[in-house]
């Protein structure tokens, strides 16, 4: 039997126009785009960036400076799951004294921008670190908020919100899944958080 | 994860095994060679102990450097400074070191098969720094990544090992492991020094130097243990350069693209001369910074596995 998400939160459409106004809050509050390096966080965090970055292009004609960070080293629960699988941070910019927009699909306990944070640091000193997600799904572990949101999404633990875009995946959606429905499937399918 | 809990030998290592090592130990390349803090929190509160009966410098180095990188607190014991020189039973050291809840054991020994015993006496992750003349093979996956850097793949590729073929744990474990990664190997090697098994691995096995030179991707020469001419096995120094070191002539003879190995210390002037040693062919350099990396990538790997009560 194929699998159904509970409920589709967002589609391809609105998650442009957020994505829209996320990147005219980014100019606004940083007043240009010039100093901005957007840094997403492996894997969907890496597609939201480049497609933030083209949003704030077409819109201050300065396509802002691009990278990607993965925090599989710098996990809090490595040794409570397998071993990731392991991809490349490409910072191809001097991080010191930069204004970096830390983009990511989900934000759930911060644990992940907690990491992310770490890691950043280890590359140099920014001179300030904003973050923005796709969804925020509430039930925050540490002290950690978003600058930019698309989408405040109130959910119980027992549920995975889960972003996918094209062409990695075959839709452009966020999607609300319960976790008892997961069971027995591949955990590897969309951006669980 | 890995289909192995400890790392004793490459006999039991899968494919999938050695790609997932060496992939992970790519990716430790940017954060080792590129940045200003070469380290990760990834084994941060983990506990590691060298256990070095046998000496060793490039080999514990690494270790250490690798260790280092993966913020994991690490201990370093010597042959010379253990209770092992008092009388102390391998087992009773390994116990009481064991009560002190350690992680894991790197471990250097002139006995083959001392890492094997101490894995029976610990939970512990134990990994094999070399064991007399059994295996190396954090060596044989080092010099795995150094190749599959060179050409990309390590399938398809023909390899010549060359030296103390009977007596080189370095053989010992490069052999198999790059058997299964789909490599070709043929051992070159005075009778001497060949394996008593001519069909071990199924590599064919020659005396004749200059009759695969031609032929191969890689050289890789063994070092001669200087310590074993004494019993005679070799007749000199300058005969065994002749007929089985690298010169020019023969660094001359190899394939374009063809690189050479080493995995140190070096004879120079014995296995291999100092023009090619130092040559564009060399990747001997490489390899002891594949080195750093592939031991990172085991140990990451090898102690991934379950809950050890770390949270931020």
């Amino acid at each position: 039997m194929a699998q159904q998400p509970k409920a589709t939160i967002m589609d391809k459409a609105s998650m442009g126009r957020a994505l829209t106004r996320i990147a005219h809050e980014i100019i606004e509050r940083n007043e240009g785009s010039t100093d901005i390096a957007l840094v997403g966080i492996i894997r969907r965090g890496e597609v939201l960036a480049c497609l933030l970055a083209n949003e704030i292009e077409a819109i201050d004609k300065v396509r802002p400076k691009l990278g990607t960070l993965d925090i599989s080293f710098y996990r809090d629960d490595v040794t409570r799951t397998i071993a990731p699988v392991l991809h490349a941070t490409n910072i191809p910019f001097d991080i010191n004294g930069a204004n970096i927009v830390l983009v990511d699909d989900v934000l759930y306990t911060g644990r992940t921008v907690r990491a992310a944070l770490d890691a950043l640091m280890d590359y140099g000193r920014p001179r300030c670190v904003q973050l923005a997600v796709m969804v925020d799904r509430g039930h925050r572990e540490l002290p950690i908020r978003a600058d930019y949101v698309g989408k405040n999404v109130p959910s119980s633990h027992e549920e995975d919100v889960r972003v996918y875009i094209e062409p990695d995946d075959d839709r452009t959606t966020v999607e609300i899944w319960d976790v008892a429905q997961e069971q027995g499937a591949t955990k590897e399918a969309g951006g669980v958080q | 994860m890995l289909s192995v809990k400890n790392l004793i030998d490459t006999n039991s290592l899968t494919a999938d095994d050695i790609t997932q090592i060496l992939d992970t130990a790519k990716s430790f390349d940017p954060i080792v060679n590129n940045r200003v803090i070469k380290k990760v929190p990834a084994l941060r509160g983990r506990t590691i102990v060298n256990l070095f009966l046998e000496p060793s410098t490039r080999t514990k180095s690494s270790f250490e450097l690798a260790e280092k990188r993966l913020s994991a607190d690490s201990l370093s014991m010597g042959g010379s400074t253990s209770s092992v020189v008092k009388g102390e039973s391998l087992a009773d050291t390994i116990q009481t070191i064991d009560a002190m809840n350690v992680d894991m054991f790197v471990c250097r020994a002139r006995l083959a098969g001392t890492p094997q015993r101490i894995s029976e006496n610990t939970d512990a992750v134990v990994i094999n720094a070399g064991d007399g003349k059994h295996q190396h093979p954090t060596q044989a996956i080092l010099d795995l990544y150094t190749i599959r850097e060179e050409f990309g793949h390590l399938d398809g590729l023909k390899v010549a090992i060359v030296g103390d073929l009977a007596h080189s744990r370095v053989c010992g474990s490069l052999t198999p492991a790059l058997k299964t990664m789909g490599a070709e190997v043929v051992l070159v090697g005075p009778p001497t020094f060949q394996v008593d098994d001519p069909s071990w691995f199924g590599c064919p096995q020659t005396a004749d130097f200059d009759s695969v030179i031609e032929d191969v991707d890689v050289v890789y020469m063994l070092r001669v243990q200087l310590e074993r001419m004494e019993g005679a096995a070799i007749p000199s120094r300058r005969e065994y350069n002749r007929l089985y070191g690298l010169d020019e002539r023969r660094e001359q003879m190899m394939k374009p693209g063809a690189v050479v190995c080493h995995p140190g210390p070096m004879n120079r002037g014995m296995e291999i001369n100092t023009e090619v040693a130092d040559s564009a062919r060399s990747r001997i350099l490489k390899q002891v910074n594949a080195g750093v990396l592939t031991r990172m990538a085991e140990m990451y790997l090898l102690l991934g596995g379950e809950n050890n009560g770390i949270s931020a």
